[in-house]
């Protein structure tokens, strides 16, 4: 029974309560989650608006946590933050969400065809895949034994199933392809590995400066239009992952409409098939209500780590972790819990660290022997970009990646606006190998040697500014000249160009080996005495400005096209 | 038996209260048959806090008489709703009875279903070139300005009100405006303005002014944003709505935290304010299947000039960008006075282009972006070098920077401007630098278009 309603906190005598139960409140049997006992009392915060609720409205216990629904049909799909299909909820509530929805998160009658890939008398635990389900073409999705059973396979049958129908039977059990999962409990791995490999992105800046590896945590912090967003979303289209959850958290409705308008179109680059076939999404926008947004990380996180123990690479993004942790000091507030830092609950740091720990790679549990990783990359959003503030510091912790917003740069429109000078990728060692194998083996020092340039620009600059660009040596100008051309040629990438949107590693590595070049052979020009106005007019210069948008065959000989033209002047240079 | 035991800032303590909802709508009744309306903030046991919007001036614990009325704030909508004004509660204030009502709807609305929308891509020419060029709004758009005291928001906003169209294109409209704490002379402006033009008979205007209640200024948006969804949702029409000051809005919202004694957030604004801003500016919108669309412009003050303030601050998280004023643009005697650098329209890319605008309109754009970023940063540089240390490029940015200011973002206040003109007077600004510096623009594009206009 209702004793005290305020706002999304509800507080009730709840038969049985224990902490994490689902609680269904009042006519409309809105959906609650037991946070805290007190006695008799259980807080409970609840996920939907709570207007029309009555003090002595009843209470009921379900008896069971707040948990995810894990079966083929969430492939393409978008959920709210506890995971009700918004596709389905508009054929009950039409285009706005009406509350006390019920509607199960996967459907019930949608046939899936399955193929058993062990046979009756075979022996299996927890965790082993005993058949699957092709859920789109990209995603075959590998039907496990649940925790908590094990034994011989009774029987087992192929044929077309919903997800609810028994599929097989171990030891007694019926097994369907449905599983459901405590949203807040983590899935482990058997065994967690060190990053190896690049998530390759095909943005520059990121892949070539500051990259991610699979299994790895990254962060976005930054204003307001800074381009968190859009960062998140390239990722989502054209990271090599096998499959995206992208988490919008607290944002805006139409940029889930704009992946959902767009994702269709769109082709992964590995495969060629439309990247909604490989992408689940979770919407609770900025205003759903704020207990969902809370949960909706979790319910993100359980998925992935689902699709993570089928042996995938799976990614997920969440846009913006600073609105769950706003919901997270929203919620202690109303429990009138002691406030941390600027009103965050104290936990507030090891609620980031236990999210981003989920990230890895590694072994998954059961046979056949399986690698899976899971990426998490969160967006921050600091009040008034302040980036002392707790979140980010909090972020910063336990995130191996900072990818550091610069408001100067969105404002010029220089984008992705990553301040070069701030950002960091602790994976650099874990990658080198890999860069140096698969793309060059030079790799490592053309992505110092561009850094390096772009150092030195930042305190001529500062020089430039005090005395004037005539008080600085003409090799200094060429520092100042090839450092711009990294700046605009390569760091800078448009998300809205068909070509320039994504640039694959060997393509990175020959623009940014050019740019280098350019650098490399044309100090000793400059020392030689070529002029320095006419280096600069060479034909390579609009070669290399041009590469963004050439064809990845196109580029592999600038270097040698900026060295020999470069040459040319010098001895041009020495006979004059 | 119901009984006041508090009286606290806008907030009643009301004492054995028994079948009250959360978020309820309270009648009070004064001895002097003066009726105001009041909302359930909170429930606990048999005590209900009351939020009074027309304040509570005049209230006392014995003679006042309580009545909760079942349902939440209502407002009553028809067809011919269009052409009236009403007050910040939406009661009729221009002399005209009552409506009859087709319906009543709940102010608090409900959050649209993200697979319900459809994505804002139709461009609206405002005929102002700082936002039409680079900072383009689309039909379905949340697009705030953020202004500071002294600035001609006003005007900017009627200017866009009254030159805005979609080209090509005869659709019913209408405007929406709601008024939260805005000076009588402030609200005359806009209404007179609509009258001139005829337009108040598209028109629902909510007014209410510096001089009426602030907590009325809670419900003023919604009852605003409730009519623009009936007339763009159930007539079908395109809204405009124009929603000035946010700044006496979220003051008032911290006024009823402050007397709730909430754990204040920055600068005392509720640690909420982020949330009850969305659920407004989220009312904002096309929907699949609808003809109609509902296009926000909500118009702020930041305190101090300062855009880190929580207000622009939280709002800018929300809207799909901002368009800023500046003081020193203003101060060169240059109107609109808009701040093309910090100013964004998220949607932009989605709605210009061939088939929509033009085919050189993003690279166009882009490129003014950059180049008058360089040329106020050689601005600066002058100011501690002098010109001469200048560099020839860096010359002709700073020329650039100065005529751009002139030619582009000046314009008069009654001056619509065409697209195909904007990016005419573009074309000729970025003939000023050297084509090398065109790094923004593909070369077909300039070969194509930059002669031509
Ligand atoms: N890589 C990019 N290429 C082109 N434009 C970009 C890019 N990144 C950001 N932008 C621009 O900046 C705007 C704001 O980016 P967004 O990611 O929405 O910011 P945030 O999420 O940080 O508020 C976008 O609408 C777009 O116009
Ligand atoms: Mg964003």
């Amino acid at each position: 029974m209702i004793k005290k309603i305020s706002g999304p906190l509800v507080i009730a005598e709840v038969e049985g309560a224990k902490k994490g139960d689902l609680v269904r409140l009042g006519g409309k049997r809105l959906i609650g989650e037991v946070v805290e006992l007190r006695g008799k009392n259980a807080s409970i915060q609840v996920y939907e608006e709570t207007s029309g609720l009555k003090i002595g409205d009843e209470a009921i216990n379900t008896g069971s946590p707040l948990s995810v629904e894990l079966a083929p049909g969430l492939i393409g799909g978008i959920f709210d933050g506890i995971q009700r299909p918004l596709e389905d909820i508009v054929n009950v509530s039409g285009y706005f969400i009406e509350r006390g929805i019920d509607v199960p998160s996967v459907s019930r009658e949608k046939k899936w065809s399955f193929v058993p890939s062990v046979k009756e008398g075979d022996v299996v635990s927890a965790g082993d895949i005993i058949g699957q389900v092709e859920e789109t073409p990209l995603i075959k999705h590998k039907i496990m034994v649940p925790y908590g059973i094990s034994g011989k396979v009774e029987t087992i049958k192929a044929g077309a199933f919903s997800v609810d129908e028994t599929v097989a039977v171990i030891e007694g059990q019926k097994i369907s392809m449905l599983q459901k999962w405590p949203v807040r409990r983590r899935r482990m791995l058997l065994q967690k590995s060190p990053v190896d490999s690049p998530l390759v992105t095909g943005q520059r800046i990121i892949d070539t400066f500051f990259p991610i590896g699979k299994g790895g945590a990254a962060c976005a912090p930054g204003p307001f239009g800074a381009g968190k967003t859009v960062i998140q979303h390239q990722m989502a289209k054209w990271s090599d992952a096998d499959l995206i959850v992208f988490v919008g958290c607290g944002e805006r409705g139409n940029e889930m409409t704009d992946v959902l308008k767009e994702f269709p179109t769109l082709k992964d680059p590995k495969t060629g098939r439309p990247l909604l076939e490989k992408t689940i999404l979770i919407a609770n926008t900025s205003n759903m209500p704020i207990a969902a947004r809370e949960a909706s990380v979790y319910t993100g996180a359980a998925i992935a780590e689902y699709f993570r123990d089928m042996g995938y690479n799976v990614a997920m993004m969440a846009d913006s972790t600073s609105r769950w942790a706003e919901a997270l000091r929203e919620m202690s507030g109303r429990l009138e819990e002691m406030p941390g830092e600027e009103g965050y609950p104290a936990y507030l740091g090891s609620r980031l660290a236990d999210f981003y720990e989920r990230a890895g790679r590694g072994k998954c549990f059961g046979k056949p022997e399986r690698d899976g990783s899971l990426t998490l990359i969160g967006s921050v959003s600091p009040p008034g970009g302040d980036m002392s503030e707790p979140v980010v510091q909090n972020t910063l912790r336990v995130t191996k990646v900072f990818w550091a917003l610069d408001e100067g740069l969105a404002h010029k429109r220089h984008f992705p606006a990553i301040n070069w000078l701030l950002s960091y990728s602790l994976y650099l060692p874990n990658l080198s190998e890999f860069f140096s194998k698969e793309i060059a083996e030079d790799m490592a020092e053309v992505r110092a040697e561009a850094m390096k340039l772009l150092a030195q620009e930042a305190e001529l600059e500062e020089i430039v500014r005090l005395v004037g660009l005539e008080s600085i040596s003409k090799k200094e100008q060429l520092v100042l000249f090839v450092s711009k051309m990294i700046r605009e040629d390569f760091l800078y990438q448009s998300a809205f160009d068909q070509v320039d949107q994504y640039s694959s590693l060997k393509k990175q590595y020959y623009m940014l080996k050019s740019i280098v070049e350019f650098f490399v052979k044309g100090s000793p020009a400059v020392e030689e005495g070529v002029d320095l106005e006419q280096l600069k007019k060479s034909e390579v210069v609009g070669q290399i400005a041009g590469a963004r948008f050439m064809k990845d065959e196109d580029v592999t000989n600038l270097p040698e096209r900026v060295a020999s033209s470069i040459n040319a002047l010098r001895s041009g240079g020495r006979h004059g | 038996m119901v009984k006041i035991s508090e009286i606290t800032g806008p907030l009643m303590l009301v004492d054995g209260v028994s079948d009250a909802a959360y978020d309820e709508l309270v009648e009070i009744k004064l001895r002097s048959g003066e009726s105001r309306l009041g909302k359930v903030l909170e429930l606990n046991g048999d005590k209900a806090l009351v939020q009074v919007f027309e304040g509570t001036e005049g209230l006392d614990l014995k003679t006042v008489s309580l009545s909760f009325k079942g349902r939440s704030l209502e407002l009553a909508v028809a067809p011919d709703m269009t052409g009236r004004i009403f007050s910040g509660l939406g009661r009729p204030i221009d002399g005209i009875p009552e409506l009859i009502p087709t319906k009543r709807l709940d102010v608090n609305g409900l959050p649209i279903n993200p697979f319900s929308r459809d994505y804002p891509n139709d461009f609206i020419q405002t005929g102002i070139s700082t936002i039409d060029g680079l900072n383009t709004l689309s039909r379905g758009q949340k697009l705030p300005i953020f202004s500071a005291s002294g600035l001609p928001h006003s005007r900017l906003a009627a200017q866009i009100a009254h030159q805005a169209k979609v080209r090509g294109k005869e659709e019913s409209f209408a405007v929406v405006f709601g008024a939260m704490g805005i000076t009588y002379e402030e609200a005359e402006f806009f209404i007179s303005g609509f009258r001139k033009t005829g337009a108040i008979e598209n028109s629902v205007l909510f007014i209410n002014l510096a001089s009426d209640p602030a907590i009325e200024r809670i419900a003023t948006p919604r009852l605003a944003l409730t009519a623009a969804e009936y007339l763009a949702f159930d007539v079908g029409m395109h809204v405009l709505v124009v929603l000035t000051d946010m700044t006496s809005y979220c003051e008032s919202l911290r006024e009823v935290s402050a007397a709730r004694r909430e754990v204040p957030g920055r600068r005392g604004y509720p640690g909420y304010l982020y949330t009850d801003l969305a659920t407004l500016y989220e009312r904002a919108g096309r929907i699949k299947g609808q003809a109609g669309s509902i296009t926000l412009i909500p118009i702020l003050t930041m305190p101090d000039d300062d855009k880190t303030h929580p207000i622009p601050d939280l709002t800018g998280y929300i809207t799909e960008g901002q368009i800023i004023l500046s003081r020193d643009l203003e101060r060169k005697g240059i109107y609109p006075p808009v701040d093309p650098l910090p100013s964004l329209s998220r949607l932009r890319d989605k709605a210009i282009g061939e088939g929509r605008t033009r085919e050189d309109h993003a690279s166009v754009a882009n490129q003014l972006f950059a180049s008058y970023a360089r040329g106020r940063e050689v601005r600066e540089l002058v100011v501690i070098l002098g010109e001469a240390a200048l560099s020839d490029t860096d010359k002709k940015y700073l020329e650039f920077a100065n005529e751009f200011e002139k030619h582009f973002i000046r314009q008069g206040q009654n001056e619509s401007r065409s697209i195909e003109e904007t990016l005419r007077v573009s074309w000729k600004l970025l003939k000023i630098l050297p084509k090398e510096e065109w790094k923004r623009i593909k070369p077909e594009i300039a070969e194509k278009y930059a002669d031509k206009s």
